[in-house]
């Protein structure tokens, strides 16, 4: 074992995509758009049962999944050294000996995912892995702090060495139906976000219904969304696959009638290996296989990567894992 | 491929479901399998081979029953039927509840055999069929425990002849067996050709499950051992779920014969999809209306009709949508359309798509070699397009576009069927102004293809009669407990040698479309009274007034979506009006039949409340909410049948008229009724009292004649939706029962038997069920 190779996730096809440029707000779509709530669940319901992928396959998916992971802490109690452990292990997310039974090379998680104090320490951990360092921004979770406040605080964090911002958007203009405000505060946080890429998160648990979870993925996209986001997985309902299937057909249409291709990124509440295979195939059928690449999809997940490893571990060994086998976060 | 080719390329892979259990059971049978009959299977006589569509290999031999095997069945089912009826619901409700929990014990066999013999995806069995199975003998269970306080009056029929289809060989079984062992009956059921495995694994758990000896028997083989069931005369019911051409025979040939029927069968179900739809969500329940079970779905959504506006759109989605699915090894877990069941079948839908006009789209998917054939939409078409009318039974939806509300009913119902239909609006008003005028039997809105045993199933026109679950299911297994004997033919008092001629020469007409008509013909009879006096003539119809009649009974459609309140109203005004004149029609009664005075002024008073009863129902024959285990509001509502024929019974000239005028326009129909032909003038002198009674025209039309000879006329009519005859002419149940088939219209026949017009019979729960239709309505909601 000689130098580090470079994560395999820089050696994926990745064109680089254009960046959604966003477009006028058109109300008539955003008016037009409809979601049947109990058919939506039907076919989220039968999901699971529609798709299964198994032994080699399985275990290439899950390494799939690992490079999409945005590790995540934000705990009022992250300190410096704790968000390091967390970066070394964003770095190198599988036991080396599981990846050479594998015949894989070095991955990584997609990204890391912070607050804004902890960004710094991120960066520079981080640095030379390739892993990109995300920040929870605009008062996140609520976006109820001072508007210029919240403004502000993407261009500290951007300024701190964060290439992807993931801010909240305010419930209260779904809620309100004031589409316009949703689209011009989306416009404003695209602008302060300059180069990094930003993430819009839609709190969904928030939202009432799934029209509006689909109506609020339309107009943040209008306003130039890099990527649309479930949750901040602190609200008491996060990502569902219901939510999800509404938020990718938005994605869908909104590429067929502009041509850019928006990223998605389910966060809060999934843990296990087997719901992220749900997701890859609710992504793959819905979307394509572009939409499995960690620049077109995130999954925000603290928890997940544990019980991956697990299961990678017995695809190797044939025998279950256990949780000490693997070096923690 | 190695794990870092996979992780670049991201496919799925196989994902086998092992055959390995169900391949062991039928290596233990040596691949050869006898008949279930009297509890014990038979050795294997002379075999057939079932196949694997998907990989063409042979599973097993599969014996051909004979005639005197057929017969053996019979006559098991036939011995151990009374001690199963009185064994008690009770008893029963254990057995079926057994069943039920085996079903679920063994479910993974079920689903793997289900896959190997049909070639259906293994998630359809194991997710959908299956569970479905179970649930339906839960449910029956219950039926059975609360046969006894529930259904009071009513008891078994006796041996049931069931022939179920190859599409859901166990789904089916179950639909099958378990209502008419809930009610007592003993059934003969013949699994299809191509798909016996599933029903004889199942024999194989009645023992378990304690089901006695001859209760259940199960025979194979392929059309001549339906044939031989139908025929059988130790069969008192036959029920077939198949192809409409073959229920059609059926119908004729169990003509005459008395055995009950239901028919379910085939469908060019509509799928209408307004612009205000969650258009991706319709799109994906066309893969579960066209693509489930590849399509091999009786009351699959196969006529896709979209509004104009948004047709192109919604096009475009669906054809990428269909280039997704995934198409192959039916045992594979990540497969959506299996196999076709047969290379016959797979032929068919080849030469039709070939044959067909528009533009045909076949998903752009991998097709494995074998008997696959891809996902497939023809848009462009026409409804005259021959593709828009003919069932396909295969992986192909077919599309037209329409512009109205209006325009989309209209073509919806521009179809010889009517089993299913599904609707795909967010507007609360149009689904539910939509729904109830689609001839379907089942109307699914924001989604398709959902069943449950507490919802009744079943099609009208030539998707067939009767309804699987619910309360409804079980008017199929049961009869009602009264005694009826056989009914002695009324002659027509013949002419007099001396013929006593008295007052003004008077003369009865027609009654058509509120007005009086001459016959076509230009005939008329004489009217006598026993004692010689001539009472009048009444004209004698033929095809053309039949014509007439059933055109002036089809104008009158607004009496079908008119109130029951108003309805009530009507009939009161009738029953006011008859009461009025009731001294005259007593003494029509008594001139015409020579029946004494008190007698006859009885049947009038009878009549009078007779009108009465029917007023009451007219606003209180209500549909119901299913308690189905979903989301959703599951309606059994009751709906006008239509036009119904009638031919009114001879035993009691205007009693028995009223009784079957009264209830049918009661529930919104329009008839079409031949008097008695003995005794026609108390029918002559009703129409006076309907033309001063509000009865709009055309609700009520009266022919008088020739019974036999308009029989086959109203019977064989394609606009006519039912008959009903109490006609006492000798064999006019049979006429009326062949000629019925030539649109599958549903008939309600005496057999040559009494009815008690004076007592309950005339009054009996029948009259509710024959003159509506129960539709299903699902309607699936919730917001958040």
């Amino acid at each position: 074992m000689t130098t580090h190779a470079l994560p395999q996730t820089a050696l994926l096809p990745q064109l680089s995509l254009p960046r959604n440029p966003g477009m006028a707000l058109d109300m008539d779509w955003v008016r037009a758009v409809q979601a049947n709530t109990s058919a939506i669940e039907r076919r989220a319901a039968t999901l699971p049962g529609r798709r299964s992928v198994k032994k080699d396959h399985q275990a290439a998916w899950l390494l799939r999944a690992i490079s999409c992971i945005d590790l995540t802490t934000l705990s009022g109690d992250d300190t410096p050294e704790r968000v390091k452990r967390l970066c070394a292990k964003a770095a190198n997310p599988v036991r080396r000996d599981l990846l050479d039974a594998l015949g894989m090379g070095r991955i990584t998680t997609g990204a890391v995912c912070v607050y804004h104090e902890m960004v710094e320490t991120a960066v520079a951990a981080l640095e030379g892995t390739g892993v990109p360092v995300a920040a929870v921004s605009t008062g996140f979770p609520a976006g109820l702090s001072p508007y210029r406040l919240r403004l502000a605080e993407i261009g500290e964090s951007v300024a701190a060495g964060a290439s992807e911002i993931d801010i909240v958007i305010s419930r209260r203009h779904v809620l309100t139906g004031d589409w316009q405000a949703l689209y011009d505060e989306m416009c404003a946080f695209r602008a302060a976000c300059g180069d990094a890429h930003v993430k819009a998160i839609l709190a969904t648990g928030e939202l009432g219904t799934l029209r509006n979870v689909a109506r609020a993925s339309l107009v943040c996209m209008m306003a130039g969304a890099d990527f649309i986001k479930t949750s901040t997985g602190k609200e008491t309902v996060n990502a569902t696959l219901p939510v999800s299937l509404v938020m990718v057909r938005a994605i869908r249409a909104y590429e067929a009638r502009t041509g850019f291709k928006v990223g998605y990124k389910p966060a809060g509440g999934i843990s296990k290996a087997k719901d992220a295979l749900v997701y890859l195939s609710l992504m793959k059928d819905e979307l394509g296989d572009r939409w499995l690449q960690p620049d077109l999809f995130r999954f925000g997940a603290s928890s997940l990567l544990g019980d991956i490893e697990r299961q990678l571990e017995h695809q190797v060994t044939g025998r279950y894992s256990a949780g000490y086998r693997h070096g923690i976060g | 491929m190695s794990v870092s080719e996979i992780y670049q390329s991201m496919e799925y892979g196989p994902a086998p479901e092992s055959d390995a259990e169900a391949q062991g059971w039928l290596e233990g049978h040596g691949r050869a399998f006898g008949l279930f009959i009297g509890g014990k299977m038979t050795a294997p006589g002379d075999t057939f081979e079932t196949r694997n569509p998907a990989k063409g290999t042979v599973l097993a031999s599969v014996t051909q029953a004979t005639a005197s095997d057929v017969d053996a069945a019979v006559a098991a089912a036939r011995k151990a039927q009374p001690g199963w009826a009185k064994a008690g619901g009770a008893a029963r409700a254990r057995v079926l509840y057994a069943l039920a929990r085996l079903v679920q014990k063994q479910a993974r066999m079920f689903a793997v055999l289900e896959s190997l013999d049909t070639g259906k995806p293994i998630r359809e069995s194991r997710d959908i069929d299956v569970p479905l199975v179970a649930r339906h003998f839960y449910y029956h269970a219950g039926m059975a425990q609360l046969m006894e306080s529930e259904l009071p009056g009513r008891e078994a029929l006796g041996v049931c002849g069931q022939i179920v289809p190859w599409n859901f060989p166990l789904l089916m079984l179950a639909w099958k067996v378990a209502p008419a062992l809930a009610m007592g009956n003993t059934v003969v059921l013949k699994p299809a050709e191509y798909t016996p495995l599933t029903a004889l694994y199942f024999a194989e758990l009645c023992a378990e499950a304690g089901v006695p000896a001859g209760v259940v028997n199960i025979v194979t083989g392929d059309g001549a051992v339906g044939e031989r069931i139908v025929a059988q005369d130790g069969i008192d019911k036959i029920a077939f779920t198949g192809s409409t051409e073959v229920g059609r025979r059926i119908r004729e040939v169990t003509a005459g014969t008395g055995k009950a029927l239901t028919l379910e069968l085939g469908g060019k179900s509509p799928y209408i999809v307004f612009d205000d739809a969650d258009i991706d969500s319709a799109i994906e329940g066309l893969v579960d209306a066209i693509w489930f079970n590849g399509g091999q779905v009786c009351c699959a959504g196969s006529r896709l009709l979209v509004q104009e506006n948004i047709a192109a759109d919604f096009h475009a989605r669906l054809k990428a949508r269909m280039d997704r699915l995934r198409v192959g090894d039916p045992l594979d877990k990540c497969i959506d359309v299996g196999a076709v069941v047969d290379p016959v079948q797979l032929e068919r839908i080849s030469a039709l798509v070939d044959g067909s006009g528009g533009e045909v789209h076949r998903a752009a998917v991998a097709l494995p070699a074998g008997c696959f054939y891809p996902p497939t939409l023809i848009t462009g078409l026409a409804p005259s397009d021959t593709l828009m009318q003919e069932e396909i039974f295969g992986p192909v939806l077919v599309s037209a576009t329409f512009r109205t509300p209006a325009e989309a009913v209209q073509m919806a119902n521009n179809t010889r069927y009517g089993l299913a239909a599904t609707v795909w609006t967010e507007n609360v008003n149009l689904a539910l102004d939509i729904a109830p005028k689609l001839a379907a039997g089942v109307v699914w809105v924001n989604a398709t293809n959902l069943f449950d045993a507490a919802a009744p199933f079943g099609g009208v026109r030539e998707s067939g009669f009767g309804r699987e679950g619910g309360r409804e299911g079980l008017a199929a297994y049961t009869k009602a407990t009264d005694g009826e004997k056989p009914l002695k033919p009324v002659e027509a008092v013949p002419a007099p040698k001396a013929a006593k001629v008295e007052g003004l020469d008077r003369t009865a007409k027609l009654y058509v479309g509120g007005k009086q008509a001459r016959p076509d013909g230009g005939y008329s009879r004489a009217v006598w009274s026993p004692s010689g006096t001539l009472l009048g003539h009444v004209g004698l119809a033929n095809r053309k007034d039949v014509r007439n009649a059933v055109e002036a009974a089809q104008a009158a459609s607004g009496w079908s979506r008119s109130t029951g309140h108003l309805r009530a109203q009507i009939l009161y005004y009738v029953a006011e009006n008859l009461a009025a004149r009731g001294a005259e029609f007593a003494a029509r009664l008594r001139d015409m039949t020579g029946t004494g005075a008190k007698q006859a002024e009885a049947e009038v008073e009878a009549s009078v409340d007779r009108l009465f009863h029917w007023a009451a129902w007219a606003d209180k024959h209500d549909g119901a909410a299913r308690g189905v285990p979903m989301r959703a509001v599951a309606l059994a509502m009751p709906a006008p049948v239509g036009v119904i024929g009638q031919f009114a019974p001879d035993e009691a000239p205007l009693l028995g008229l009223v009784s079957v005028v009264a209830p049918a326009i009661a529930f919104g129909n329009r008839v079409v009724t031949v008097a008695s032909q003995a005794f026609p003038l108390a029918a002559t002198d009703f129409y006076q009292v309907l033309d001063t009674s509000d009865v709009p025209a055309g609700v009520v039309n009266i022919l008088t004649g020739d019974a036999a000879e308009l029989a086959p006329l109203l019977a064989g009519h394609m606009d006519v939706d039912a008959v009903w005859s109490f006609s006492s002419a000798t064999g006019l149940s049979e006429v009326v029962a062949k000629a019925s088939a030539a649109n599958l219209k549903r008939t309600w026949l005496n057999h040559g038997l009494t009815r008690d017009w004076q007592g309950p019979g005339g009054v009996a729960e029948a009259f509710r069920t024959e003159a509506t239709e129960t539709k299903t309505i699902w309607i699936p909601y919730g917001e958040g």
